[in-house]
């Protein structure tokens, strides 16, 4: 039995609707989600399953043609859907915090990483003019950056991807925030630098009790990283569970076929599979029924009815009318 | 059997800095492909692999004679290429027999090409191909991958990743070359598509007769689809065997820890140290020492003053480290 953890951040039937030249697309779904100080959680789909959009609509960095229309994020006690732009200013970079893919892209080109987490300090850190430089410093020096004085003084051109990348954990870390959001975090590094990137995480989440996001196309990376997965498909949460669970006992036929498709270290070309069909067009309207119903060879009648995530076993949820 | 690529000694040194004149200071150079020697047999896969910087993309521009080599022989079918300049094998009639399927199809092809145009290109450019022949060997092409002749009309962004990883391959296979060289062709694929894009190309494969060379960092990947495989680091071959072999019972310290680093679904992943720190600098290194000592997890003062050259250690495998042992 797992000890009881507080949740961090809570996300309850969060639903987001982007207008379109095409019409209004229904980019998530009542997602709901928690999770716990120091506990990672994964969310794991497709391109287009909504799971980048999740975290910006929990960030309040929707774009514009993006709208919040129902759903509670809790982050302890603050509905940050309800909170006004004013006020999410202060929390993101201070409480929430977000690494994103293509680190070199996501810093400022044109000024000094040392002077970017300065920035951070300076705002949201407590840092004061006369400290922010030297706290600068120390913060590359704590992601593990040889020579951080010299380095602090460093563009990110100058610097190598998987550089920036704890650069950019530098700044998220910056001011000890409770949650921390990370987008496809290694996606175009090594996989050598992959794997300390990740370690760096994990221990600051450790060292701090952050709770994490981590945000991932690549099953076999969540696995290794994540206390929990919960597999999107087409802005549906399909199924949630710990991750020995999930990848063991599978209960929706979208997160086995997921596991199928994906290579292992012992597993041939032959006996893997492809997740047939693709994802269905989310303009219609309402689609409050299940997404993947289209794609699956276990559909019933049943699954035409309104779809809500049901408990399977403890700990274990899945949305699906008819599960393995 | 006689190899279909085969490469000698092939070097590549870019020089950078204070090259030219009045400057009196002897010019630097990047090493970035450093004695490498490999071949490819009829129908073989060899993946490359190593992390970026490592020369993969310097080596595959030189096989694909996109670039002039420093030194070396690059034997194809039994001919020399090296010595044609990079600029007259534009037109040079191997060129239709050495293609590449370039990483994600969506920045690689045309965005103004419609599906047909970003096939025809090289069919017209290559093999004069007009008219109805033209037709015939597109519809011809993509067919053999999959592409329903419908799609042939769109453009890129008009298709899925799946469909335009298809484009890609169908552009690549149109002109009948000999050898592919594949350089991360699912790298921008989900996984739900990317089993279908492997299946694809080992089908195409045993179909066309073809060999490939298979460009990646994804280890999983290249395992699936590999007979053999090139470990590279900093411009040199660190380790080559069977695909299977070096995966299972990595011999050189590098590629233990780049195994190691490989996220696994199933069961527990190999006890090897994290490599920390990054690649030296590759220009001018030290001819004398290892490239990976300093960085080496197990290495020792020798590194420091004997490069490593490629032992052999039976089963088709050569490693170059000094203190690597046999398998087992």
């Amino acid at each position: 039995m797992m000890a009881p953890t507080t949740d961090v951040l809570r996300v309850e039937d969060l639903s987001v609707a982007f207008q379109t030249r095409g019409g209004l697309v229904r980019a998530l779904d009542r997602v709901g989600f928690t999770v716990g100080a120091g506990q990672t959680m994964a969310l794991v789909g497709e391109s287009g399953s909504g799971k980048s959009v999740t975290a910006y609509a929990v960030m309040g960095l929707l774009e514009t043609a993006g709208r919040v229309t129902g759903g509670r994020a809790f982050l302890g006690q603050t509905d940050l859907l309800a909170t006004p732009p004013r006020t999410m200013a202060r929390i993101r970079g201070r409480r929430i915090a977000m690494i994103f893919q293509n680190p070199r892209a996501a810093l400022n080109p044109i000024r000094a990483v040392g002077k970017q987490i300065a920035d951070v300090l300076l705002r949201h850190g407590g840092a004061t003019r006369s400290n922010a430089r030297d706290r600068a410093i120390e913060a590359l020096r704590a992601v593990g950056i040889p020579d951080p004085a010299r380095r602090a003084k460093a563009y990110p051109f100058e610097l190598s991807g998987g550089m920036c990348q704890r650069v950019m954990i530098a700044i998220a870390v910056a001011a000890r925030p409770d949650l921390l959001i990370a987008d496809e975090p290694t996606t175009g590094l090594d996989v050598t630098t992959q794997a300390v990137v990740m370690d760096l995480i994990g221990a600051m989440a450790r060292g701090s009790g952050m709770a994490t996001i981590l945000i991932t196309h690549d099953l076999a990376l969540a696995a290794e990283r994540a206390n929990r997965i919960a597999v999107m498909h087409a802005g549906h949460m399909v199924e949630e569970a710990d991750t020995a669970t999930l990848l063991a006992r599978p209960r929706h036929p979208y997160t086995a076929r997921l596991i199928a498709a994906t290579p292992t270290a012992a597993g041939s070309l032959a006996s893997l599979q492809s997740v047939p069909g693709g994802l269905p067009d989310l303009r219609q309207a309402d689609r409050l029924h299940c997404r993947y119903a289209g794609r699956c060879e276990r559909r019933q009648d049943a699954c035409d009815a309104v779809l809500t995530m049901r408990p399977a076993a403890p700990g274990h949820a899945v949305a699906c009318w008819n599960p393995l | 059997m006689t190899a279909l690529l085969e490469l000698e000694n092939l070097r590549k040194h870019f020089p950078v800095g204070r090259t030219g004149w009045p400057s009196k200071a002897a010019p630097s150079f990047v090493h970035a492909v450093d004695d490498v020697s490999l071949a490819v047999q009829p129908g073989e896969t060899l993946g490359l692999v190593g992390e970026s910087g490592c020369g993969k993309s310097t080596l595959v521009r030189l096989i694909t004679r996109l670039l002039d080599v420093t030194g070396g022989k690059i034997w194809f079918n039994r001919r020399e290429l090296a010595e044609v300049p990079a600029r007259l094998f534009a037109r040079d009639d191997d060129r239709a027999h050495i293609q590449m399927v370039f990483q994600d199809a969506g920045e690689s092809i045309n965005p103004r090409f419609t599906a047909a145009d970003a096939i025809a290109d090289p069919l017209r450019r290559l093999l004069g191909l007009r008219g109805a022949a033209l037709r015939s060997r597109i519809e011809e092409a993509a067919l053999q991958c999959g592409l329903p002749l419908e799609l042939l009309g769109r453009f890129p962004h008009q298709l899925s990743g799946g469909q335009r990883a298809r484009v890609g391959i169908a552009r690549a296979i149109g002109t009948r070359p000999r050898l592919l060289i594949l350089d991360e062709p699912t790298a921008a694929l989900d996984v739900s598509v990317q089993v279908t894009v492997l299946k694809l190309l080992q089908t195409l494969k045993v179909d066309l007769g073809l060999s490939y060379i298979f460009v990646s960092h994804d280890l999983n990947v290249v395992r699936l689809l590999c007979d053999r495989v090139v470990v590279m680091y900093l411009g040199r071959i660190v380790e080559t065997g069977p695909a299977r072999a070096v995966f299972e019972t990595p011999l050189h310290p590098y590629t233990r820890s780049l195994v190691a680093a490989v996220p696994r679904l199933d069961g527990p992943r190999p006890d090897a140290p994290r490599l920390v720190g990054d690649p030296r600098s590759p220009i001018d290194p030290d001819p004398n020492a290892c490239r990976f000592y300093g960085r080496c997890p197990v290495g020792v003062a020798r590194c420091g003053t004997e490069m490593p050259a490629l032992r052999d250690f039976g089963g088709g495998r050569d490693v170059a480290c000094h203190l690597a042992e046999g398998p087992g």
